[in-house]
């Protein structure tokens, strides 16, 4: 579904990604783990569109038997229309603009309105907090109240291909015990999720397949679970467990 | 000084303060989408006075048709600028902006003296517009409760469009983060050029009401409401759109009560009054009136 082939990106001068390889199947929950500073974020960024590759492919299909499309030569704003939602990092709520508004703003290149009000009532069934907070400004969220409602607004696009950065960010160990519960949940409602995660621990648990990356590269990757019984990753990673 | 007297100033102050308002009201919007301090909106003012003494030579033309147009016209010359002065400098440093609005604002004065000779001309409206109202002690003309009530009217249809509208949402939506404004699917290009649009239409009628005002106008007119507006944008609190309308009232409102309640020499000392409120007001309360606390974007 989506398939990055030598991906070679520059922040500003700074030279991020160094040719990153990876793909995305359909239906899989992904995981993409490494140090702070090593180019999770910028993946994403480079994927969503609000940084353009220097060099490299970002292939992705919109469709199930579709021809891919090279998403490196649209704008951000063009990109969500084929179905990828990127949930960012510090979750990007809109603070002064109210819950509701929020959440409609991730269907605001939609124009079926009834399934919208539908796809509203699922997402607060989902998150029944966010119903109890409809007029409320988002900035007086708690911080689970806000990732939550930065899912449910990026869902609000009817994503194929869902990306989180770091949902874990700042929330009590319950929170994201629940949180994850929920990811999963959306996973098997048919939406492909790809995750960047600090928690290496929780998203090698949740995940189908791994990607760890260290300064710009992937060095690793395989299924979660080879990743997480394999020592390299256990010393660096998952707190040096034996 | 009787009762009536004050009242009389206190009306006078409303009718300066609206046209403050709706200047800074753009000003306000425009720093609030892309923090750019624009000190060429006060000449979309001079623009949109010229704009209608130039439609008013049209005899037949129904005066309520002058004032869109000259809607029309400021939103189209604010989007001008916009696409040419600053949209190119987007994600450069605040300062450039700043300095790029400056230029903008000499090079139309300039090329107002240019074209249209710094001599001022004078700005008629029709007779039925000057004719005297007589409200107890309160008197005023047509034209200055037209400028109260027209300003009010179209705060309530801004309001509307940016509480109310997808638009609204997306302007909104951009103000707060280009980057995810983007990533929910917004042109955050077209929320910018709205915002200009809007504003500058803003500042346009009120270059009608300049005029209608004052009965004179010359190429360098902006300056003076351009300042002030800035002044009221900060009163009220910059990027705050109800901020800037608060604050545009009650400047007009500090400006005529000071000269028309103190003995008439201070009355020379007005711009200065005003100048210093702009001091009291980044000392007490930088944040101004509904401003919110300060927060810089990373």
């Amino acid at each position: 579904m989506l398939n990055i082939d030598n991906l070679h990106v520059y922040r500003g001068k700074t030279y991020v990604l160094k040719g990153v390889d990876l793909h995305v199947n359909a239906g899989e929950i992904v995981a993409l783990i490494g140090a702070n500073g090593a180019g999770k974020t910028t993946v994403l960024r480079a994927i969503s569109g609000l940084l353009r590759p220097q060099n490299g492919h970002i292939q992705f299909q919109t469709a199930p038997h579709s021809d891919p499309i090279d998403l490196s030569a649209l704008p951000a704003e063009k990109i969500v229309s084929h179905g990828i939602c990127h949930c960012p990092e510090g979750r990007g709520i809109f603070a002064r603009l109210t819950v509701r508004e929020n959440l409609m703003l991730g269907a605001y290149l939609r124009r079926d309105t009834p399934q919208i009000q539908r796809d509203r009532d699922e997402i607060t069934d989902l998150f029944p907090i966010l119903k109890t907070r409809f007029g409320q400004t988002a900035g007086n969220l708690s911080g689970g109240e806000q990732e939550m409602l930065a899912i449910g607004r990026a869902l609000m696009s009817r994503p194929r291909l869902l990306m989180l950065d770091e949902p874990s960010l700042g929330l009590a160990p319950v929170v994201v015990q629940t949180l994850f519960e929920t990811l999963r949940k959306i996973n098997r409602r048919g939406v492909t999720l790809l995750l960047v995660e600090q928690n290496a621990v929780m998203a090698l648990e949740l995940s189908d397949r791994a990607y760890v990356m260290e300064t710009g590269r992937i060095a690793l990757s395989g299924s979660s679970n080879d990743l997480a019984a394999n020592d390299a990753v256990r010393r660096a990673y998952l707190g040096g467990r034996r | 000084m009787n009762s009536g007297y004050v009242l009389q100033q206190i009306v006078n102050g409303l009718i300066l303060g609206s046209m403050y308002a709706l200047v800074a009201i753009g000003f306000s919007m425009i720093y609030g989408i892309i923090r750019l301090i624009n000190f060429a909106h006060g000449d979309i003012v001079m623009i949109g006075a010229f704009a209608t003494l130039g439609l008013m030579q049209l005899k037949q033309v129904p005066f309520f048709v002058i004032a869109l147009a000259v809607l029309g016209c400021g939103a189209m010359v604010g989007m001008v600028i916009e696409r040419g002065a600053f949209r190119p400098m987007r994600g450069a440093p605040q300062v450039t902006g700043f300095i790029a609005s400056l230029a903008v604002s000499i090079m139309i004065q300039n090329l107002g003296i240019l074209f249209l000779t710094a001599q001022p001309r004078n700005f008629s409206f029709p007779a039925y517009m000057q004719r005297l109202i007589h409200w107890g002690p309160v008197s005023f003309r047509v034209v200055d409760a037209a400028i109260i009530v027209t300003t009010v009217l179209l705060m309530l249809m801004l309001l509307a469009i940016v509480y109310r509208t997808r638009l609204g949402v997306a302007m909104r939506a951009t103000a707060e983060n280009m980057d995810v404004a983007r990533l929910m699917g917004i042109n955050i290009n077209r929320a910018i050029w709205a915002t200009f649009a809007i504003g500058s239409a803003l500042a346009g009628i009120a270059g009608l009401m300049w005029g209608g005002k004052f009965g004179q106008i010359d190429p360098l007119l902006g300056y003076v409401p351009g300042l002030k507006a800035f002044i009221a944008a900060v009163i009220g609190g910059v990027g705050s759109i109800s901020g800037a309308m608060l604050g545009g009232f009650l400047l007009g409102l500090a400006e005529v009560l000071f000269v028309g309640l103190l003995p008439p020499i201070y009355a020379a000392y007005r711009d200065a009054f005003v100048f210093s409120t702009l001091i009291v007001m980044l000392l007490l309360l930088p944040n101004g009136l509904l401003g919110r606390a300060s927060e810089e974007r990373a």
